[in-house]
């Protein structure tokens, strides 16, 4: 059966029956937009397999128009390494993940995927919560922020949010990584040519590439879609900075 | 004829991967399968072969998983603790519906010593959602490497995790094993499998998931028409897989069950009592999961006597007592029943026998 292609909709956007999955003013359904628009501008559509753990992100498994898994909440940084090794270095194997899945749950999978310096690429959209379950802690809650797991705001007793561009980017055997935001036409030009370096880092063999694609979460902020972007600029950029953290094209 | 060699059970376990064509290997150590793992580095990696260590177990069922979903026969191998953090990932491999082969290597509870203590864990599915898998339990080392080719053909059959139930001793243990190659039925093409739309034949994208039921597929629109479908494949395998060995049964008042190692044990003691004119048989469960109910009801109506022997605490006697359904006196011989109480100890046929008498 052929798909109906939408006019304005990026080509990869599979039109399917289902009712719009994110909640307005929330900015993953943008992400997965530039997703789309990524693979198909590489011309990787046909030699491509996504990846997906368990969250808002899920989504992304039946949104997008290649060849997908959704698998355990955490693991697909586990799920990516094994399907690499086995289909090789002319398949593009690609994460999409949560800040949940990639750093809490999937702490483990995600470190050791980039420490073994896997040719596969992360996609972690980070929207400071967890989305789907309601607004609770994630690892990437700001400090005061509040959620329905810490109401009086994050405190040290809760811990410190960890900066997976920045942690990531440590490792030796990660050859990208960089963060991203969508608040404005030039950061969503600019974290399209993140995602588009980080795929070219495993198109070429280098090792592990990670991009973090900073996202509004309105309705567990419990703020208004524009008062959620300056948001993020005012509480999330000072603390998650956008940039390249890593960019080599030999793992030394 | 094949090639004969002298080796572990755990090495078995890898020249049986190999004659069923497996392309993938994924594990972590754990004692006492370590042998296992350290023949997958060695020999998978030269033949160009995927081997790969994980972080952990709960890495290496979602390697698995990574692996299986390709459509290549893959694999992991553990031992009891492992075992326990794969549970997630077995619920997620039976939803998903992707054939592959773990190999779990009992050891006595949380002792690296020899034991039969995970059966009701692989029988009755220890993760969530109300899965079974297919369990095979082999004897020998001869056991182990053919079932390793049993065990992959069955789980492409019905696209399911199938477990290949050892133990410390068979996986110490060294003996000679013939390296043949067996035949099975032609199986489905895996059109299933996520490759890459580049491979797909109606140029429709694969999607392959967890939450079958949940997430829409072609399969499964919803998740009562997935539980009508996953039933009707337990039904299918309960109807057609059912395997068991039965020796001196057909006049046999008393009736001995074991399953791995122990049922040589109890091979011994057969012996002896019919020397000494007993008339006793045995059945040893080949699959524990479709466990061979029939035979067990059969010989129930006959008045026979069971005496279930296991190297644990009592599992297999559960589904023994719910298959002879209150017709039969069934006894157990278990670890307390070891020739020394320590983990050093074993159930001796000298044992069988002497309880085989106390019940007579």
């Amino acid at each position: 059966m052929e798909e109906k292609w939408i006019a304005g909709t990026p080509k990869l956007w599979r039109d399917i029956p289902l009712i719009i999955p994110f909640c307005p003013g929330c900015q993953h359904g943008t992400a997965i937009k530039a997703l789309c628009e990524v693979i198909d501008e590489l011309g990787m559509e046909n030699n491509s397999v996504l990846v997906v753990g368990v969250g808002c992100n899920t989504m992304a498994s039946v949104l997008v128009n290649v060849d997908s898994v959704m698998v355990a909440h955490g693991r697909p940084g586990d799920v990516a390494s094994a399907m690499k090794r086995v289909l090789g270095k002319d398949t593009m194997v690609i994460t999409w993940q949560g800040d949940g899945d990639t750093l809490a749950i999937g702490c483990e999978p995600t470190v050791h995927a980039a420490a073994r310096s896997e040719n596969i690429t992360t996609f972690m959209v980070n929207n400071a919560n967890y989305g789907t379950t309601g607004g609770q802690l994630a690892p990437t809650s700001v400090m005061g922020q509040v959620t329905t797991t810490s109401p009086l705001g994050r405190t040290p007793s809760h811990g410190y949010p960890i900066q997976g561009s920045e942690f990531l980017g440590s490792l030796r055997g990660v050859a990208y990584s960089a963060r991203g935001a969508f608040t404005s036409p030039a950061n969503y030009q600019k974290t399209k040519k993140y995602m588009k370096r980080a795929l070219g880092k495993q198109k070429d063999c280098v090792g592990y590439s990670f991009v973090e694609i900073l996202s509004t979460c309105p309705a567990n902020w419990h703020m208004s879609p524009i008062e959620s972007l300056k948001w993020i600029e005012e509480e999330m950029i000072p603390q998650f900075p956008l940039g390249e953290f890593k960019n080599v094209d030999k793992i030394e | 004829m094949a090639e004969k060699l002298l080796i572990q059970g755990n090495e078995a376990i890898g020249w049986g991967a190999l004659a069923a064509d497996c392309k993938a290997f994924f594990g972590y150590p754990i004692t006492p399968q370590n042998e296992a793992i350290e023949w997958f580095a060695r020999e998978f990696p030269q033949r160009g072969r995927v081997f790969l260590q994980s972080a952990s177990e709960c890495g290496s069922i979602n390697m698995l998983h990574g692996g299986a979903v390709t459509g290549v026969r893959a694999m992991t191998s553990t031992s009891g603790p492992g075992w326990a953090l794969m549970q997630e990932g077995m619920s997620n491999l039976s939803n998903a519906e992707l054939p592959c082969i773990i190999v779990l290597v009992q050891r006595g509870w949380n002792t690296t010593r020899h034991a039969q203590t995970d059966y009701t864990s692989v029988t009755q599915g220890g993760g969530y959602g109300g899965y079974k898998t297919i369990v095979l339990a082999p004897k020998s080392g001869q056991e182990l490497h053919d079932f390793m080719q049993l065990g992959f053909y069955l789980a492409d059959k019905y696209r399911t995790p199938v477990v290949i139930l050892s133990d410390a001793i068979l996986g110490q243990m060294m003996e000679s094993v013939e390296l043949q190659t067996l035949d099975f039925e032609p199986l489905p093409e895996k059109d299933w499998a996520v490759t890459g739309k580049k491979d797909s034949k109606d140029g429709n994208r694969r999607f392959s998931s967890i939450a079958q039921g949940m997430l829409p597929t072609p399969r499964h629109p919803n998740l009562c028409s997935f539980w009508e479908d996953y039933k009707n494949k337990l039904d299918s395998i309960k109807e057609n897989e059912v395997r068991y060995e039965t020796s001196q049964l057909d006049d046999a008042e008393f009736i001995l069950v074991a399953f791995g190692y122990v049922a040589r044990v109890c091979g011994q003691a057969l012996l002896w009592a019919r020397d000494k004119g007993l008339k006793v048989g045995l059945i040893r469960p080949i699959t524990l999961w479709p466990f061979p109910s029939k035979i067990f009801e059969e010989k129930s109506l006959t008045g026979a006597k069971f005496l279930v022997v296991e190297d644990n605490m009592g599992q297999m006697i559960e589904d023994v007592k719910l298959s002879v359904q209150g017709r039969a006196e069934v006894h157990l011989v278990s670890s307390l029943d070891r020739h020394l109480p320590i983990e050093e100890g074993a159930i001796y046929p000298e044992k069988v026998l002497e309880k085989l008498e106390e019940i007579i």
